[in-house]
C-alpha cells in the first residue's frame, strides 16, 4: 500500500444534517490549518474520504454533499508526495486509488452533490467532477485541471468526465490552454461553461447549497445541462493540437497525452477512460518531465518566497519616498510599480520638464488604463496620481530612502549621476540601478557611501515578469541588501540574490545562447534553420523572436558587454552588427523579415539544426558550471529560477539544469550533473 | 413645515435558531449570524428594492470583537446591501432589538425613513454578560444601587424577596410549560417557518445546519426541584425558571404602511404605542409592569384591551409577577402560546424581534384579536412594551 510519509492528511469528515425534510450527509475535507495550507489528496487522505462515503451511504441519507474547509474546497493531489513513487507500480496504485474512491460518488444510488466552497484545482475539481451535482461559491479563488503545466494529466476521471458535460472545446481550455497559460477559472466561468449546476454568493452559500440540492432530491429543483456536441469533437483536438505544437513542438509529453485522453473521452466507457488515464498518469509520473516540472513548481512556489543567502529582513530600513532617475519608458515603468505597490511619494527626474511632463503623463495614462480595466478602483488610482510627480532639479530626492536609476547604459554617466545624487540624500539612502550590463561595483567605486549601492534589475514588461536580480557589489552592506529585498517583495516580485558579474543571470544565459546561434549564421547556417533549432526544448520564443523582443541594439551591447569580459565564450558576430546598423525589425508578421534574411551573409560550413542546438545547450552547460563555479549565485536552483521567472523557460525542463542533467549534457562538457539524481528528475 | 405622523408597520421577522452558549455556534461569527438574519429578510421579501432600505439598526449588549465595529453597518455591507444603505449599533441590554424596532419607527413615523431593518444579535458564548465592563466605583461608594443589580440572577431572587405570593413552586411550573407549549409548537411546526438555517463549521466535525433551538428540553416538576440555586443558597432561581445563555440572531423589517402598500409588502402588525421606564436596578425584572402602563395609556388602551402577549421570560419570577399585576392565570392561553425564553433561549439584545416574529404569526390565526403587545425587563432596572394592533382584526366589520 503506498504511503506518503509526510503527508499532511486532509480528513473528510461526515456529520448530518436537516435540510426540510430531508436528512443529508455533508462530508467535509479539512486537513486542521487554515486556508494557507490548502486541503490535498494523498493516500491517507483518500482512504479518509473512502470511509467518509461509507460512512455517509449506510445513514441511508436523502443526499451526500461534499464541500471543503472556508475558503478552500481542495486543491488536488498531494504533489509532495510524488517523489516518494519510486515504481510505475505505485504510480499506477495512486492513479487507481483515486479512482476507486471518487467512483464512489459517481456510482452511487443515492444523489451526490459537490459544494465547491473555495478554490478547487486538480483532483479537487476531479472528485467534484463525480458528484451528480456541482454547486460553486462566488467566492472560490481558482478552479481548474492545472495538472498539464506540472507535466501531469488530470488522472483522476477529470479528463474523461469533463469533456463529457460541458463538452470538449471547454474541457480543452480547462485541461490545455489554461494551465499552459497559467490561467485558472474564475466562479462565473466556471458555471458560464456549465462545470456548475448553479453559483450562490459566498454569504450563506452553503445554506443556499444545501437547499437547492434538497429542491433537486424533491423534484422541485430541475437541473438543465445543454447536450454535449460529439461530431465537433475530432475537429476541436485536431486544432487544439495544431495550436499546441505551433507552441511547444510536441516538447511537452504531458499536453500530448491530455489531448490523446481527452481524444478516447468520446467514445470510450468510463472505466476503460480511466483505466488508460492511470496508464497515462503513471507513465508520467515516472518520467523525468514531470519531476523536472514538480522541481519548478517547488522553486516557483517556495524558493521564489524566500530567497537564500539574504540577510535577516529585520536590518532592513523603511521607505517612504522612491525617486527615479530618469523619465524615460523603462522610468515610467518603474515609477508606476513602485507607485502602485509600496504606496508612497515617488518622484521622477528628467534633464528637462518636457522629459518630465512625458515620463509623468505616461505613469497618469496607465493608472487610467487600469482603471479602465477595473484592475484598479478610482479611490486607489486618485492616491497613486498624487503620489507621482516630476521634477528637472534633483533637490527632490532630498527626502527619498530609495532613489532607483534607469538612465542610459553607460558607466561614467551613471557614475556621474550618483555623484550628483549623493551630495542631495542623506548617506543611508539606498542607490539602486536597474543596469543590465554594468558593473554594480565599478558604478559604486567613487561614492563616498559606496555600500549603499544596489543593483536592482527588472525584466521587461516591468509590470508582468515576476524576477528581480538584486544585485551585491563589492561593498553592498548588510542593510541595503536586505532593504533592497524587503522592497522587492512588497512590489511582488521574486527576488534572487545574485554576485556582481557581467550580465548578471538570465542576460548571461540567454546572450551566450544568442552568441553560439549567431556563431552559426556567421558560420553559414540558414535563419530559419538557426531559428528552429531550438524547437525540441518547446521554449517560449524561437531565437529570432526573442532577438526582437530585447532588441537587437539591446542585445548587441550586451553581447559586446560579455564579450569583453569573456572573449573566449562570447563571440562578437559581424552579421548581428549588420542586422543592428540596418536597424530593421527582425519579425515581421510573426515571420522573419525578409530583409534581414538578404542582409545576413558569409560563412561556408553551416550547421544543421541539431548541431545548432547542440552547441547552444553545451554553452549552456559550460557558462552554468562557470557561474556557479564563480559563485554567481548560491546553487544552480537559483540559475533555474531565473530562467523561469526571468526568461520564461519552462516547467518541463525544470527552468533548464534538469534538462541539462538528463540529457546527459552536463556530464558530458563539465564532468558532472548540476542536481543530484531525484532531485529534479526520477531518483536513481 | 406641517406633517403628519405615518402608521409603522411590522413587515416580517426572522431568527436564527437560538444555540447554547458554548454549543453549536461555538465557531460562528456573531455578525454572520445576524447578516444571515438580514440576507433571508430580504430573500423572503424579494419586492423590496434594497437600495429602498433607509436604516440597518443592531442592537448587541456587547459590543467588542465581531459583535463590534458598528454591526449595524458592518453587517448591513456584509450583507450585500447597496453600500448607500447606512446602519448603526444599538445597545439596551435585553431590549436591544426592541429599541431598534422602536428607534427605526420613530424615523418611519416622522417621514426619515420609508423602510429600515431592525435586529440584535448576542453570541453569549463569545461575550459573556459583563465581558469588559467596567462598573464606576461611585455606584458602591454612593450607594447608588444595590451591587446584586449588576447580577441579574441576583435581581431575580430580590424579586422573589418583594413578592412572597411568587413560590419556587409556581416559577418551576412556569418553565415547565414553557417547554411544554415550545414543544407542542414546535411539533405543529409553528416556530420553523420563521428559522433561518445556519451553516455551522467545526473544525472537529465539519460543516452542520442548525435549523432547530438548541436549549428547549424535556423535564419535569422532579427534576426542576433539584436543580441548583446559584444566585444565592436556598433560593428560588434556577436553570428551570430562567432563560438560559444563548447565541442567536434577530432581524425584522419595518415600514411605514403607505409604503409597504405600494411596494406590495405584507402588513403583518401596525405599532400602536411604546414604552420604556426605569425602575429600581436590583429588581430590574419588575421594568414591564410600569412600561406597560406607559405604553397603554399612550395608545388610550387598558390591559383587557390586550388579546395576546408575547412576554420575555428572562426568569419565570418577573412574568408571574406581571401576570399577578394584571390578574392574569399564570397558564392563560394568551400568553406566550409558543413558549418562551425559558425553552427557546434568550440571545440578550435578539430577543425583542423574536416577541414580534411571534407575535405576528399569532395575530395570523386570531383575526379576533385586536391588540397584543410584546415586553420585555431590561438590565440595570428598566421595563420595554411595544403594543402591537392586528391588521387581520375581522372585530370592524361585525
Amino acid at each position: 500500500m503506498i504511503e506518503h510519509p509526510n503527508e499532511v492528511v486532509t480528513k473528510a469528515l461526515v456529520r448530518f444534517v436537516q435540510v426540510g425534510a430531508h436528512k443529508a450527509a455533508v462530508i467535509t475535507l479539512d486537513n486542521g490549518f487554515d486556508h494557507k495550507k490548502p486541503n490535498s489528496f494523498g493516500p491517507a487522505g483518500l482512504r479518509s474520504l473512502d470511509e467518509a462515503i461509507t460512512a455517509a451511504t449506510e445513514a441511508g441519507p436523502a443526499f451526500i454533499a461534499i464541500t471543503g474547509k472556508p475558503y478552500i474546497f481542495c486543491v488536488g493531489a498531494d504533489i509532495t508526495g510524488i517523489p516518494f513513487l519510486t515504481s510505475r507500480e505505485q504510480a499506477v496504485e495512486l492513479g487507481e486509488l483515486g479512482h476507486r474512491v471518487f467512483a464512489r460518488l459517481k456510482n452511487s444510488d443515492i444523489p451526490t452533490f459537490a459544494f465547491i466552497n473555495g478554490a478547487a484545482l486538480g483532483g479537487g475539481l476531479e472528485v467534484a467532477l463525480h458528484c451528480h451535482y456541482r454547486t460553486v461559491s462566488g467566492g472560490a479563488a481558482a478552479l481548474g485541471l492545472p495538472e498539464v503545466a506540472i507535466g501531469l494529466v488530470p488522472g483522476w476521471g477529470g479528463s474523461q468526465l469533463l469533456p463529457n458535460l460541458i463538452g470538449v472545446p471547454g474541457a480543452a481550455q480547462v485541461i490545455l490552454q489554461n494551465p499552459l497559460t497559467q490561467k485558472v477559472l474564475r466562479p462565473q466561468q466556471a458555471r458560464e461553461l456549465g462545470l456548475a449546476d448553479e453559483l450562490f454568493e459566498p454569504a450563506d452559500f452553503l445554506e443556499r447549497s444545501l437547499e437547492w440540492a434538497a429542491g433537486v432530491v424533491a423534484g422541485d429543483v430541475t437541473v438543465e445541462r445543454p447536450e454535449v456536441d460529439k461530431d465537433m469533437w475530432e475537429g476541436v483536438l485536431f486544432f487544439a493540437k495544431q495550436q499546441l505544437d505551433e507552441k511547444l513542438h510536441g516538447a511537452v509529453p504531458s499536453a500530448n497525452k491530455a489531448l490523446e485522453l481527452l481524444a478516447l473521452a468520446k467514445d470510450a466507457t468510463f472505466e476503460d477512460g480511466t483505466a488508460a488515464e492511470t496508464q497515462v498518469l503513471a507513465d508520467l509520473i515516472m518520467g523525468d518531465e514531470s519531476r523536472a516540472s514538480l522541481y519548478a513548481f517547488d522553486l516557483v512556489q517556495r524558493r521564489a518566497k524566500r530567497p537564500v543567502g539574504v540577510p535577516d529582513k529585520s536590518l532592513a530600513r523603511k521607505v517612504t519616498k522612491v525617486g527615479v532617475v530618469g523619465a524615460g519608458l523603462m522610468a515610467s515603468q518603474l515609477a508606476l510599480l513602485f507607485a502602485r505597490r509600496l504606496q508612497v511619494p515617488v518622484v521622477l527626474t528628467d534633464i528637462d520638464q518636457a522629459r518630465v511632463d512625458k515620463g509623468v503623463g505616461y505613469v497618469h495614462d496607465q493608472i487610467d488604463k487600469l482603471v479602465g480595466k477595473r484592475r484598479l478602483d478610482e479611490g486607489t488610482a486618485a492616491k497613486l496620481r498624487g503620489l507621482v510627480s516630476g521634477a528637472v532639479d534633483k533637490s527632490v530626492f532630498a527626502d527619498a530612502d530609495f532613489v532607483i536609476e534607469a538612465v542610459f547604459e553607460n558607466l561614467e554617466l551613471k557614475k556621474q549621476i550618483w555623484a550628483e545624487i549623493e551630495k542631495i540624500v542623506s548617506p543611508e539612502a539606498v542607490l539602486a540601478t536597474n543596469t543590465s550590463s554594468l558593473s554594480v561595483s565599478a558604478m559604486a567605486a567613487d561614492l563616498e557611501h559606496p555600500e549603499r549601492v544596489v543593483g536592482f534589475h527588472f525584466f521587461n514588461p516591468v509590470a508582468v515578469l515576476p524576477l528581480l536580480e538584486i544585485i551585491k557589489g563589492e561593498r553592498t552592506d548588510d542593510a541595503t541588501l536586505a532593504t533592497a529585498f524587503a522592497v522587492g517583495k512588497e512590489l511582488k516580485k521574486s527576488s534572487v540574490l545574485v554576485k556582481d558579474a557581467p550580465a548578471f543571470v538570465v542576460n548571461r544565459l540567454l546572450t551566450r545562447v544568442t552568441s553560439e546561434i549567431f556563431q552559426a549564421i556567421d558560420a553559414g547556417t540558414p535563419l530559419d534553420v538557426v531559428n528552429e533549432a531550438m524547437d525540441p526544448l518547446g521554449l517560449p520564443m524561437r531565437p529570432i523572436a526573442l532577438l526582437q523582443l530585447v532588441g537587437p541594439a539591446v542585445a548587441f551591447h550586451v553581447g559586446e558587454t560579455l564579450h569583453g569580459a569573456f572573449p573566449d565564450r562570447f563571440a562578437e558576430s559581424e552579421n548581428l552588427k549588420k542586422i543592428v546598423d540596418a536597424g530593421l525589425p527582425v519579425m515581421v508578421d510573426d515571420e522573419i523579415n525578409p530583409e534581414v534574411a538578404k542582409l545576413v551573409a558569409g560563412g561556408s560550413a553551416p550547421l544543421s539544426a541539431d548541431e545548432v542546438r547542440q552547441k547552444a545547450l553545451d554553452a549552456l552547460a559550460e557558462e552554468i558550471r562557470i557561474m556557479l563555479d564563480e559563485g554567481v549565485v548560491a546553487e544552480a536552483q537559483d540559475i533555474d529560477l531565473c530562467m523561469i521567472l526571468g526568461a520564461g523557460y519552462p516547467f518541463h525542463l525544470g527552468g533548464v539544469t534538469p534538462y541539462l542533467d538528463r540529457s546527459g549534457t552536463s556530464e558530458r562538457v563539465t564532468g558532472k550533473r548540476f542536481l543530484p539524481q531525484g532531485v529534479a528528475s526520477l531518483p536513481a | 413645515m406641517p406633517r403628519e405622523v405615518r402608521e409603522v408597520v411590522f413587515v416580517d421577522g426572522v431568527r436564527t435558531p437560538f444555540g447554547k452558549a458554548g454549543g453549536m455556534y461555538a465557531e460562528t461569527r456573531a455578525d454572520d449570524l445576524v447578516i444571515r438574519c438580514i440576507r433571508e429578510l430580504m430573500r423572503r421579501n424579494p419586492q423590496l428594492p434594497p437600495e429602498r432600505v433607509d436604516e440597518v439598526a443592531i442592537a448587541a449588549t456587547t459590543q467588542i470583537g465581531d459583535q463590534g465595529l458598528t454591526i449595524g453597518r458592518t453587517a448591513a455591507l456584509l450583507s450585500g446591501l447597496p453600500k448607500t444603505v447606512p446602519g448603526y449599533a444599538i445597545d439596551r441590554m435585553c431590549a436591544g432589538a426592541m429599541t431598534a424596532v422602536t428607534n427605526v419607527a420613530g424615523g418611519i413615523a416622522m417621514g426619515a425613513y420609508d423602510v429600515a431593518i431592525a435586529g440584535g444579535v448576542e453570541h453569549m458564548g463569545r461575550h459573556p454578560m459583563g465581558e469588559g465592563v467596567d462598573p464606576n466605583p461611585r455606584i458602591i461608594a454612593e450607594k447608588l444601587v444595590d451591587p446584586s443589580a449588576l447580577v441579574m440572577g441576583s435581581t431575580a431572587e430580590n424579586l422573589h424577596d418583594r413578592l412572597p405570593g411568587i413560590t419556587k413552586e409556581r416559577t418551576d411550573r412556569y418553565g415547565l410549560n414553557s417547554q411544554l407549549k415550545t414543544a407542542k409548537a414546535y411539533a405543529d411546526g409553528k416556530l420553523q417557518p420563521d428559522m433561518v438555517p445556519v451553516a455551522l463549521r467545526s473544525a472537529e466535525q465539519g460543516w452542520g445546519l442548525a435549523t432547530a433551538d438548541e436549549a428547549p428540553r424535556e423535564t419535569s416538576m422532579e427534576k426542576l426541584a433539584t436543580l441548583k440555586t446559584p444566585f444565592r443558597p436556598h433560593g428560588r432561581v434556577t436553570a428551570g425558571n430562567a432563560a438560559g445563555l444563548n447565541d442567536g440572531a434577530t432581524a425584522a423589517l419595518l415600514a411605514s404602511e403607505e409604503t409597504a402598500r405600494e411596494l406590495g409588502l405584507p402588513v403583518a402588525m401596525r405599532m400602536v404605542s411604546y414604552g420604556f421606564v426605569g425602575v429600581e436596578p436590583e429588581i430590574m425584572g419588575y421594568g414591564p409592569i410600569p412600561s406597560t402602563e406607559k405604553a397603554l395609556k399612550k395608545a388610550g388602551l387598558t390591559i383587557d384591551d390586550i388579546g395576546l402577549f408575547e412576554l420575555n421570560e428572562a426568569f419565570a419570577v418577573q412574568v408571574l409577577a406581571f401576570l399577578d399585576h394584571y390578574g392574569i392565570a399564570d397558564d392563560d392561553p394568551r400568553v406566550n402560546p409558543w413558549g418562551g425564553a425559558i425553552a427557546i433561549g434568550h440571545p440578550l439584545a435578539s430577543s425583542g424581534v423574536r416577541l414580534m416574529t411571534q407575535l405576528a404569526r399569532h395575530f395570523a390565526e386570531h383575526p379576533e384579536v385586536r391588540y397584543g403587545l410584546t415586553a420585555m425587563c431590561i438590565g440595570i432596572g428598566m421595563g420595554g412594551t411595544v403594543i402591537w394592533e392586528n391588521p387581520n382584526w375581522d372585530g370592524a366589520a361585525k
